[in-house]
């Protein structure tokens, strides 16, 4: 192409991208749109329509930014672009794309909000406008909070749509038609004469037009995969063993790493001696890096063999030694000098309380530290050279691992390319990128090699940074057969603020994520409060799958069903009594209904529990049977019902609440992170369990769709597992537990 | 030594304590056999020597007793076997890290047990942990799987 012609088409690509970021779509629109990351990479013949769609002479790429952690992020972010842009999914690659600040993420931005000013008044919408705008220009690309499908919706099907407008304006040239006798179907133009142009062959026409920008989206009565189960993209590689994850990177002339860090997380490198390690053969080499040692060998074996090897005499860390001492400042934390939030304050519940003294029902509740250990121990390949830096990494925060490695090295930013990599489960773990600093390390005492860094399951799990502890604290009464009064505090550190202080940013105001799950759920009680108190900061913590409501979700639920059977009033009715939000009042009905309820006593050792939560916008309940055997309590089954507006793909919908619900039975059931002499006790599978198959109920799904707003469902499931797996227990054997894991105070079969 | 592994003969020469799973994975280049624990408490390594699905990290690659299926000698994407053809028409996997124990190990249980009870499956692959919950469909592809084992 002449150089005129690459000027104009560069011309055209940049409008294009003001198409992109959605001038015609109102809700996406601002004012000066970023830059289009894609224009880089560009050869002749080539464009980029918009940052999300690429249509070279040899295929179509669709760019989905947000990152596959197993929940089908990739599949859903293409199923979006596919619906307007007239592809079928087996007609395109996929594609992460580069970290870029055209790919933030508003939904998460807005959710941000929260932290810093309580309520849902006008106060938090401008602090909304505040946040979200700060977040486009940290360029907030995270993967996180549930939002890949609220934040893409009606981004990427906008950004299909200006392609295949764009697409159709290129043919309408290319043959003389008018534009509006033209359609496309399946990657395609369809000319009147019933002949056809594909989207790959008008590549190079694409100069010549201007990008179309009026657009409006589709119907839902013309939706063609939305709403439709969809074949996933990756289900042949990974029933195969061909996809690969970042574990797998393979590089010529790459050398294997692993590390080991100070047992007592975050502490620092003691002295050590490297003798006993060098008598193995394929060791290379040892170095020090943040915290620890790196080893280098000749394969990963090696390297863990080497790692094993090495004598380091280990400083104390800064974590409380014994758990005593953290459930200590947690029980300390219940006081106005450490009041976070009170974001619900309805009625007067010290009153209410005070004018029933002597019958006010009371419980303290705990959740331990959760690892988040996904079955991919975190890993990094990192190759510094002497003014570039090349990553390979499953990452949910990109821009900040660019952001960190370019800090480490030196290395301007624009000269460290990142691959993102398909990751092995995550439940927020790839939420922090310590392991890439500690293969960046490594690299930059080997420059010109590439460096694999694995960990070794047992330092994955014990330098993880867990799930939050939390405890809460509930009083409240009842009369005449219904609950009166519920005044809930929670305790925990700020997860929120331990995770973004690692990343150096700060976060000013109360934590909404110490009441979440609990302040805003849609009940209408007389006398009702729910306070938030801020723990000082323990062992380093950080968002583990629905963060807050994790926890939150069981001291709800569990104190609520405390007072319904103190009133004498059945679970699910007094809900359903209580309950002020249709939208929740259909996710109740429709497990009562499921479940076939007649309460939470069938008889013949069987128990039921109904819990309900509110997380993430979105309303979930579910009901959980369980039965006494012989050799211990198994649960039977559980029917789970969630309102996320629109279920863009049934399948993976169900996957994920099934999944979530697993999740959430399984850590309830058996799993909890304690330290002793501040270091983490739990290093591996064995003394981690969760849920295995044979302990899986049989699980029932329903997504319902009432709501205006779509939703993301990979977190919502799982805070009311553990408060319904508890009531059932309850039910099933009269033993109250108000302590996570239950196993420590009942057996499962 | 020699090592037999998808029904190549390989000479090998590694320290004795080496599990087989890191020369399948770094010497070999058999990646989708995965490392998980190194201590056989989730499965996502598991192999088949001599039909008989075992974990990999746990057997030193010079004490293998015969030949070594890993996941890309059971099928390929080009032709998958039943019981990976069952796994993707059951759209299984979320993250997928533990799939490929997870079919190794019920390959083996259909060779031994063509017409396992549901207790039968949930003891044969309680080994194989996941982490994703994709339990449920597991235990549906493996009913799948035994169908077209059946009519092959």
């Amino acid at each position: 192409m002449s150089r005129a012609g690459k000027i104009a088409r560069r011309s055209f690509l940049v409008g294009a991208v003001a198409a992109a970021g959605g001038v015609a779509f109102g809700v996406w629109r601002y004012r000066t749109p970023y830059a289009n990351p894609l224009l880089a990479g560009l050869n002749d013949g080539e464009a980029a329509l918009t940052p999300y769609v690429l249509i070279r002479p040899d295929g179509i790429t669709l760019i989905t930014p947000r990152a596959d952690k197993g929940q089908g992020a990739y599949q859903v972010q293409a199923m979006l672009l596919a619906e307007e842009l007239d592809v079928t999914l087996d007609q395109v690659s996929v594609d992460p794309g580069p970290p870029d600040v055209a790919y933030w993420n508003r939904a998460l931005a807005e959710e941000t909000a929260a932290f810093l000013v309580p309520g849902d008044g006008l106060g938090r919408d401008a602090a909304e406008t505040v946040v979200s705008a700060a977040s486009k220009f940290l360029g907030l690309q995270i993967t996180g909070g549930s939002t890949t499908t609220p934040d893409g919706f009606d981004k990427l099907r906008a950004a299909g749509a200006s392609a295949r407008e764009t697409l159709k304006a290129a043919a309408a040239r290319a043959t003389g038609h008018a534009t509006d006798t033209l359609s496309t179907k399946d990657g395609a133009v369809l000319l009147p004469d019933g002949s056809t142009l594909a989207y790959t062959d008008l590549a190079a026409q694409l100069t010549e037009v201007e990008p179309v920008t009026e657009v409006a989206l589709r119907q839902p009565s013309e939706w063609r995969l939305i709403g439709h189960a969809t074949p996933r993209l990756d289900m042949v590689a990974k029933s195969t063993g061909t996809q690969g994850y970042g574990i797998d990177v393979e590089l010529p002339g790459m050398v294997h790493a692993t590390v080991v860090l100070n047992p007592a997380q975050i502490g620092a490198l003691g002295s050590y001696d490297t003798g006993e390690a060098f008598k193995i053969s394929g060791v290379q080499s040892v170095v020090e890096i943040t915290g620890g040692l790196g080893v280098v060998a000749d394969t990963t074996w090696t390297a863990f063999k080497g790692a094993r090897a090495l004598a380091v005499s280990w400083p104390d860390g800064p974590v409380p030694p014994e758990m005593d001492d953290h459930w200590q400042a947690l029980s300390d934390s219940f006081n106005d000098d450490a009041l976070d939030s009170r974001k619900r304050d309805d009625g007067d519940v010290d009153a209410a309380i005070a004018a029933r003294a002597g019958d006010v029902i009371e419980a303290e509740y705990r959740a331990p530290y959760l690892a988040h250990a996904p079955l991919e121990p975190v890993n990094a390949t990192v190759r510094v050279d002497e003014d570039s830096v090349e990553i390979w990494t499953g990452t949910q925060i990109p821009r900040f691992v660019l952001a960190n490695v370019a800090r480490i090295t030196g290395v301007a930013e624009e000269n460290i390319t990142l691959h993102v990599q398909m990751i092995g489960g995550s439940f927020g773990h790839r939420l922090e990128d310590t392991v890439v600093r500690h293969a960046t390390e490594i690299a930059m005492q080997m420059k010109g090699i590439p460096i694999k860094l694995t960990y070794s399951r047992e330092e994955d799990m014990t330098h993880d940074f867990p799930r939050q502890i939390a405890m809460g604290r509930m009083r409240g009464t009842v009369r005449d057969g219904r609950v009166e009064a519920f005044d809930l505090g929670i305790a925990m550190p700020s997860v929120i603020l331990s995770q973004m202080a690692r990343q150096g940013q700060s976060v000013p105001g109360p934590d909404s994520q110490i009441v979440a799950g609990a302040f805003e759920q849609p009940f209408a009680l007389p006398h009702h409060r729910v306070t938030g108190y801020r723990a000082p900061p323990l062992a380093p913590i950080s968002s583990w799958r629905s963060v807050g409501a994790s926890t939150n979700g069981f001291f709800y639920n569990a104190g609520l069903d405390e007072l319904i059977h103190a009133a004498g009033a059945d679970p699910l009715e007094e809900r359903l009594r209580l309950c002020n939000d249709p939208l929740a009042r259909a996710v109740l009905e429709a497990v009562g209904e499921m479940s076939d309820w007649t309460g939470p006593d069938p008889g013949d050792g069987v128990g039921r529990g109904v819990a309900f939560t509110k997380s993430f916008g979105v309303p979930c309940a579910e009901v959980v049977e369980v039965e006494t055997t012989d050799s211990g309590l198994r649960i039977r089954r559980a029917w789970v019902a969630a309102e996320v507006g629109t279920v863009v793909d049934p399948l993976n919908f169900e996957n994920q609440v099934a999944g979530g619900v697993i999740f959430g039975l399984g850590h309830a059931m058996n799993c909890e992170i304690t330290y002793a002499d501040g270091r983490a006790e739990q290093q591996n599978f064995d003394s981690f369990q969760a849920m295995r198959l044979y302990q899986t109920p049989r699980i029932e799904v329903r997504g319902l769709e009432n709501g205006d707003r779509v939703r993301g469902v990979g977190e919502p499931p799982v805070p009311p597992a553990a408060p319904a797996l508890a009531a059932a227990i309850f039910a099933a054997t009269g033993t109250r537990l108000r302590e996570m894991p239950f196993s420590k105070f009942v057996d499962f079969a | 030594m020699k090592l037999t592994v998808d029904g190549t003969v390989h000479d090998i020469d590694v320290a004795e304590d080496m599990p087989l799973l890191w020369v399948l994975r770094d010497l070999l280049g058999k990646t989708g056999v995965k490392y998980g624990c190194g201590i056989a408490q989730c499965g996502a390594c598991t192999v088949h020597i001599d039909g008989e699905a075992v974990r990999s990290c746990q057997v030193p690659a010079l004490d293998v007793w015969g030949a070594v299926t890993t996941i890309h000698g059971l099928g390929t994407p080009e032709s998958p076997h039943p019981v990976q053809q069952a796994w993707i028409e059951t759209q299984v996997a979320q993250c997928g890290y533990c799939q490929s124990g997870q079919i190794m190990q019920a390959a083996a249980l259909l060779s031994e047990m063509p017409d396992p009870s549901d207790d039968e499956i949930d003891k044969a692959l309680s080994g194989n942990l996941c982490r994703c919950g994709t339990y449920p469909r597991i235990r549906a592809a493996v009913r799948v799987a035994a169908a077209k084992l059946k009519g092959a």
